[in-house]
C-alpha cells in the first residue's frame, strides 16, 4: 500500500533559506579567522618581506622633498605625530633628568588628514593636549640623518625600550609601550574593578528594589557613553581636577587615562558581576540567613565566593576592555612612549599607538607592519581573555551551581 | 535567660555597617561621575547648541560655524551599516535560536565566535577594516572593474567595518526576543502541519519585531559612538560637502570631537563647539538607547 | 488486510528515551478509529510522551530516539519515507495551554489551510464558519471574526484552537490536557465538543482528570513510570481493572 504520508510537495525554496541562514551563521565564524588572518597578514610582512631597521637605511640622504609619497613620507611624520616634541621638552626639562632631549627638532610643515590645513606647526602643541614627543629617549634626535648607527634585527628592534617609528633609523622597541598599556591598565583594574563589583554587591543584595531598578540601568547607560565623550572629560576635567589636586608636571598621565579607562571598565565589571551575584541560587541566602547570619555576611562570605567565578570573568573582561580601549588612551594619557613607571607620567599604549599612527603611515611600509603586529597583540590578547572566560569560567559557574 | 535580641558584639556591628558603606559609597561613586559628566556637558555645552550649529558646516579650520556635515555623515554611516549588518545578525540570531542542535560543535562555534566578537577591541576592527575591506576587497574590486574609487577608506567600508563590530549587539538582542517567544506558539504552528520554515516566517519572527528593532537601535547606538574603528577606513576631519556616493569620505560626530580636542590650532578657542559637539553625540546615542530600553521592556511585558 | 479491520493507531514495542533516561517502556496498544481513547497516570508518566510520539512532535526535543514501531493508517510514522510535516497536517493536535496565535481569530483558523495552498476569499470563508461551527464557536465570535483571538475567554481560546486544528481536516485529533487550564464551564464544553468530534475523528486524549476520561473516553490506558499498565474499555478500567495499581490509582491511594 501507498505512505499516506507521503511528501506532498517539495520544499526546495525552504531548503535554499535553511542553508543560507547556516552559511550566514557561519559568518561569525568567519570574520574571526579573517581578522586574525588579514591582521597578521599584514604584520607578518615584517617577517616575510622586509628587515626592520635595514630596509630604511636606504634612505641614508635626506629625501628630497618629491612627489614621491614614500620619499616624502618621513619628513611629514616628524612633522605632524611628532612635530609637537620642541615645546613639551621645555615644558618637561626640569621636572625628570632622564627626559633630557638631546637635539631640538626642527619640524616640518606637513598636511594630512589628522592636522587641519594650514597650521602652523609651533603653535599646535598646547598644554591642554599635552603631547610628548614620542622619541623623549632617544639619544638620537630624529631628524638627524644618523649612518653610522648599526641597522637592528627585527627582534633586537622591536624588544628594544625606544620607541620612534619615524625617522632614518626607526626604532620599533615596544617595552615602552608595555609598560604604558600595563600601567594604564593597571590603574583602571585597580580603579574599576572594586567600584563595579562593590556596586554589584549593593545592588544584589542591599538596595531595595525600588533603588535597583534605577541604579541598574544608570550604570549600565555608562557602557553607552561613546569611548571620545570619556576620553575628552578626561581630557578637560578629569586632567584639571588631577593637576589641580596633585601638582603633577604632567596634565595628561597614566593616572588620568587610568581613570578614563576605569570609567569604560566600570559598567562591564558591574554588568558581569551583577549578573553572576544575581544567578546564585536565593536559597543560599536564605539558608545563610537562618542560620543567624547578618546580611552583609551573608553577602560577603556566602554569596560573593559562591559567584567568584563569575566575579573572575567580569574582572577578565574589565582588563580586555582597559587593554584594547583607544579613544580614551589616546586623549587622555598624554601619549607618550616613555620608561617610566610613574603614574604622572604619561604613557602611550598599544593600541592609542595604533589609533594615533595609522592615520599617517605608509601603506606597506615596516611602520606599518608593526602596527599590525600591536593590532596582532591586542586580538590574541582579547581573544585569550574571552576563551578563558568563555570555556573555563562558565563551566566552573555550572559545576558549582548545578553540580554537574 | 536567653533573649533573640541585642547579642551581636559592637565591633561586628561596626564591621557590618561599614561593609554596607562601602557597597554604598561605591555605587553612589559611579552615580555621581556619570550624573557629573552630563551635568558638566550639559551646562557647558548646553547653550552652545543653535539651530546654526546644527545647520551648518565647520568654518576657519573646524574652529568656528556648525557641525552639520559631521551630523549627516554619521546618520549616513548608522544607516548603511544597519542595512548590512541587522540581515547578518538576525539570520545568525534564527539560526542560534531556531536551527541549532545546542549542543553541537557549530552551535557552541558560533556562539564562542559572537562573544569574542564582542570581546574583541575596536581598534582592531579598524585594522581589520583596512586590511580586509579596503586593502582585500577595495583594492580587489578596483583591479577587477578598472575603476579606482573602491581601493580608498569610504563611507562603505566604515559601515561595512562598523556593521562587523556591532554584529554581536544584533544577535544577542534579536535572539533573546526569538527566544522570549512561547514554544508552544511554535509546536501550535508545527503541529498544523507548517513546516519549520514556515513557523519562523509567519509565526516566530512576527513576534520579535520589537527584538530586532531594540537590536538594531543599540546596534546603532553602540555605531554612532564609535571613533576607534573608523579612524583608518574613511573618515575625514573637513569635508567640502555632504557625501554624494558610498565610496566618498564622510565627516563624522565623535572623529570631529576627537580632531577639535586633540589636532586643533586653538584648543582653548573651541572648547564651546567641542562640549557642544560631545552634547549631541551623547543626546543621540542616549536618545537610540532609550528607545531600545523602552522597546525592550515593552517587549518583556508582552 | 482489509483496512477496517486495522487499528487507526498501532504501537508495538514502542520505546522513548531522552538521552539515557528511558521514558516510555515498550508500549503496545492498537488504538480505534472513530472513537476517544483517554490516557490516564500521574504526571510523569509517559502518557504525554506517547501522544506526542503519535505526531512526531517529540522529535523538537533535543537527545530524543525511539524504538518499535508507531504505525498511523499502515505506515509507520518514523519511516524515512514520511515527511513530518504531511503526518501532522493529518493529525491535529490541541495543547494544555490555549496557545491562539496573535492573530486575529479568522487568521487563526486559516493559519493551517494557507501554508501550503491559495484558496479564493470565499473557500476560506466557508471553512472557517464550518470549523467555528463545528467547534461550537461560531454564535460567540461570528461578529468579530477580525479582532484578536487573545481577546476570547480562556475556553472560547480552546475550542478556538480546536476549530484551527480541525480546519485543515485531519483524520485523528490529539488532545493533550485540553481542559487542564480551564474553568469547569469551559471544560463541560469542550468535553460536550470531544463527543461531537468523535463521529467525525479518531480522537486520543490525555488528562490527568479521572472524571474526565470516565465521561468522554471510550476506552482508557493506564500509564505508570512509562509503562502502559492496562488498556481496556472505558467501563472496564472504572469499574473491574484488572491490575493492582490500576485500581489504586483510579480509587485515589496514590498519584
Amino acid at each position: 500500500m501507498t505512505n499516506p504520508f507521503r511528501k506532498e510537495r517539495k520544499f526546495i525554496g525552504e531548503f535554499l533559506a535553511e542553508w543560507s541562514i547556516r552559511i550566514v551563521a557561519s559568518l561569525s565564524i568567519v570574520i574571526i579567522f579573517l581578522i586574525f588572518f588579514f591582521v597578521f597578514r599584514e604584520a607578518a610582512s615584517l617577517f616575510t618581506t622586509m628587515n626592520v631597521g635595514t630596509a630604511n637605511s636606504k634612505t641614508e640622504t635626506p629625501a628630497p622633498r618629491s612627489a614621491d609619497a614614500q620619499a616624502a613620507a618621513p619628513e611629514q611624520y616628524s612633522a605632524e605625530t611628532y612635530g609637537d616634541a620642541p615645546e613639551t621638552y621645555g615644558e618637561s626639562d626640569g621636572a625628570a633628568e632622564q627626559y633630557n632631549p638631546a637635539v631640538e627638532v626642527e619640524p616640518l610643515p606637513g598636511t594630512n588628514i589628522l592636522t587641519p590645513l594650514n597650521m602652523n606647526y609651533p603653535e599646535i602643541y598646547n598644554p591642554e593636549t599635552g603631547s610628548l614627543p614620542a622619541d623623549i629617549n632617544d639619544p638620537t634626535p630624529m631628524g638627524t640623518f644618523s649612518v653610522t648607527e648599526q641597522p637592528l634585527s627585527l627582534w633586537e628592534n622591536l624588544t628594544s625600550n625606544v620607541w620612534q617609528p619615524v625617522g632614518v633609523q626607526p626604532k620599533f622597541g615596544m617595552i615602552p609601550l608595555l609598560i604604558g598599556t600595563a600601567k594604564t591598565t593597571v590603574i583602571a583594574i585597580l580603579l574599576g574593578a572594586p567600584l563595579g563589583i562593590l556596586a554589584a554587591i549593593f545592588t544584589a543584595f542591599f538596595a531595595p528594589a525600588r533603588v535597583r531598578n534605577i541604579v541598574k540601568p544608570a550604570i549600565e547607560l555608562l557602557a553607552g557613553f561613546p569611548s571620545v565623550v570619556v576620553g575628552f572629560f578626561c581630557l578637560v576635567t578629569v586632567a584639571s581636577f588631577i593637576q589641580d589636586n596633585f601638582d603633577n608636571t604632567f596634565r595628561l598621565n597614566a593616572l588620568v587615562g587610568g581613570i578614563g579607562l576605569a570609567l569604560a571598565v566600570i559598567p562591564i565589571v558591574y554588568a558581569i558581576a551583577e549578573d553572576s551575584l544575581s544567578a546564585v541560587p536565593r536559597t543560599l541566602w536564605e539558608a545563610s540567613l537562618a542560620l543567624g547570619s547578618t546580611k552583609w555576611q551573608t553577602a560577603y562570605r556566602v554569596m560573593l565566593p559562591a559567584a567568584a567565578p563569575g566575579v573572575f570573568a567580569a574582572v577578565l573582561l574589565g582588563i580586555g576592555r582597559a587593554f584594547g580601549e583607544t579613544m580614551i588612551a589616546i586623549m587622555a594619557t598624554g601619549n607618550a612612549a616613555l620608561n617610566s613607571w610613574s603614574a604622572f607620567a604619561p604613557a602611550r599604549t598599544f593600541a592609542a599607538t595604533i589609533g594615533s599612527e595609522m592615520g599617517e603611515v605608509v601603506w606597506g611600509s615596516e611602520h606599518y607592519g608593526v602596527l599590525f603586529l600591536l593590532g596582532t597583540i591586542l586580538f590574541v590578547v582579547s581573544f585569550s581573555l574571552n576563551a578563558v572566560t568563555e570555556l573555563y569560567v562558565k563551566k566552573r559557574l555550572i559545576k558549582r551551581f548545578q553540580g554537574r | 535567660m536567653q533573649t533573640f535580641t541585642g547579642h551581636i558584639p559592637y565591633s561586628k556591628k561596626v564591621l557590618g555597617f561599614f561593609a554596607v558603606m562601602v557597597a554604598l559609597i561605591a555605587t553612589v561613586a559611579i552615580l555621581g561621575i556619570i550624573v557629573g559628566m552630563i551635568g558638566d556637558f550639559i551646562i557647558e555645552g548646553g547653550p552652545n547648541i543653535t539651530g546654526a550649529f546644527l545647520t551648518e558646516f565647520p568654518r576657519n579650520s573646524n574652529t568656528e560655524g556648525g557641525i552639520f556635515p559631521a551630523l549627516i555623515g554619521t546618520t549616513f554611516l548608522v544607516m548603511i551599516m544597519t542595512i548590512m549588518g541587522v540581515p547578518i545578525g538576525t539570520a545568525t540570531a534564527i539560526y542560534l535560536s531556531e536551527f541549532a542542535k545546542q549542543d553541537s560543535v557549530f552551535a557552541r562555534s558560533v556562539r564562542f565566535a559572537v562573544n569574542t566578537l564582542a570581546g574583541v577591541p575596536s581598534i582592531v576592527f579598524g585594522l581589520f577594516g583596512v586590511g580586509f575591506f579596503v586593502q582585500f576587497l577595495g583594492k580587489g574590486l578596483d583591479n577587477a572593474t578598472g575603476s579606482s574609487s573602491f581601493g580608498d577608506g569610504s563611507l562603505l567600508w566604515a559601515s561595512a567595518t562598523l556593521a562587523v563590530l556591532t554584529l554581536p549587539v544584533v544577535i544577542v538582542s534579536v535572539e533573546e526576543a526569538l527566544r522570549a517567544v512561547p514554544r508552544e506558539l511554535r509546536e501550535a504552528s508545527l503541529a498544523l502541519g507548517a513546516t519549520r520554515w514556515q513557523t519562523i516566517v509567519r509565526v516566530v519572527l512576527p513576534n520579535a519585531v520589537s527584538g530586532i528593532l531594540t537590536g538594531s537601535i543599540l546596534a546603532v547606538g553602540r555605531g554612532a559612538g564609535e571613533v576607534a574603528t573608523i579612524l583608518f577606513v574613511g573618515v575625514t576631519y573637513s569635508a567640502e560637502q555632504l557625501p554624494g556616493s558610498i565610496t566618498d569620505k564622510f565627516m563624522h560626530l565623535g572623529y570631529h570631537l576627537y580632531v577639535l580636542a586633540t589636532q586643533s590650532p586653538d584648543v582653548d578657542k573651541t572648547l564651546p563647539l567641542q562640549y557642544a559637539t560631545t552634547l549631541v553625540l551623547l543626546a543621540l546615542t542616549f536618545t537610540l538607547n532609550f528607545s531600545a530600553i523602552f522597546v525592550r521592556s515593552r517587549l518583556r511585558r508582552n | 488486510m482489509a483496512k477496517e479491520l486495522q487499528a487507526k493507531i498501532h504501537a508495538s514495542a514502542f520505546s522513548v528515551f531522552y538521552r539515557d533516561k528511558q521514558a516510555l517502556h515498550s508500549v503496545t496498544l492498537d488504538i480505534p478509529e472513530r472513537k476517544v481513547t483517554a490516557f490516564i497516570g500521574p504526571s510523569g508518566c509517559g502518557k504525554s510522551t506517547f501522544l506526542r510520539s503519535i505526531n512526531r512532535m517529540n522529535d523538537l526535543v533535543e537527545g530524543v530516539r525511539n524504538e518499535g514501531r508507531m504505525i498511523v493508517d499502515g505506515t509507520d510514522v518514523y519511516d524515512k519515507s514520511v515527511d513530518v510535516v504531511t503526518l501532522r497536517r493529518r493529525i491535529g493536535m490541541v495543547f494544555q495551554k490555549s496557545i491562539p496565535f496573535p492573530k486575529s481569530i479568522y487568521e487563526n483558523i486559516t493559519y493551517g489551510m494557507t501554508l501550503t495552498e491559495r484558496k479564493t476569499k470565499a473557500e476560506l470563508d466557508e471553512i472557517v464558519e464550518s470549523s467555528l461551527k463545528r467547534s461550537a464557536l461560531w454564535e460567540e465570535v461570528k461578529d468579530r471574526l477580525k479582532n484578536s483571538a487573545l481577546g476570547l475567554s480562556g475556553g472560547q481560546q480552546q475550542r478556538l484552537c480546536i476549530a484551527r486544528a480541525i480546519a485543515v481536516n485531519p483524520d485523528i485529533l490529539l488532545m493533550d490536557e485540553p481542559c487542564s487550564a480551564l474553568d469547569p464551564i469551559s471544560t463541560g464544553k469542550v468535553e460536550e465538543l470531544i463527543s461531537e468530534l468523535k463521529d467525525t475523528y479518531t480522537i486520543v486524549l490525555v488528562t490527568h482528570n479521572m472524571q474526565q476520561a470516565a465521561r468522554v473516553s471510550d476506552l482508557t490506558g493506564f500509564f505508570l513510570m512509562g509503562k502502559l499498565i492496562e488498556f481496556d474499555k472505558t467501563r472496564t478500567i472504572f469499574t473491574s481493572p484488572a491490575q493492582k495499581e490500576t485500581e489504586d490509582y483510579i480509587t485515589g491511594r496514590f498519584g
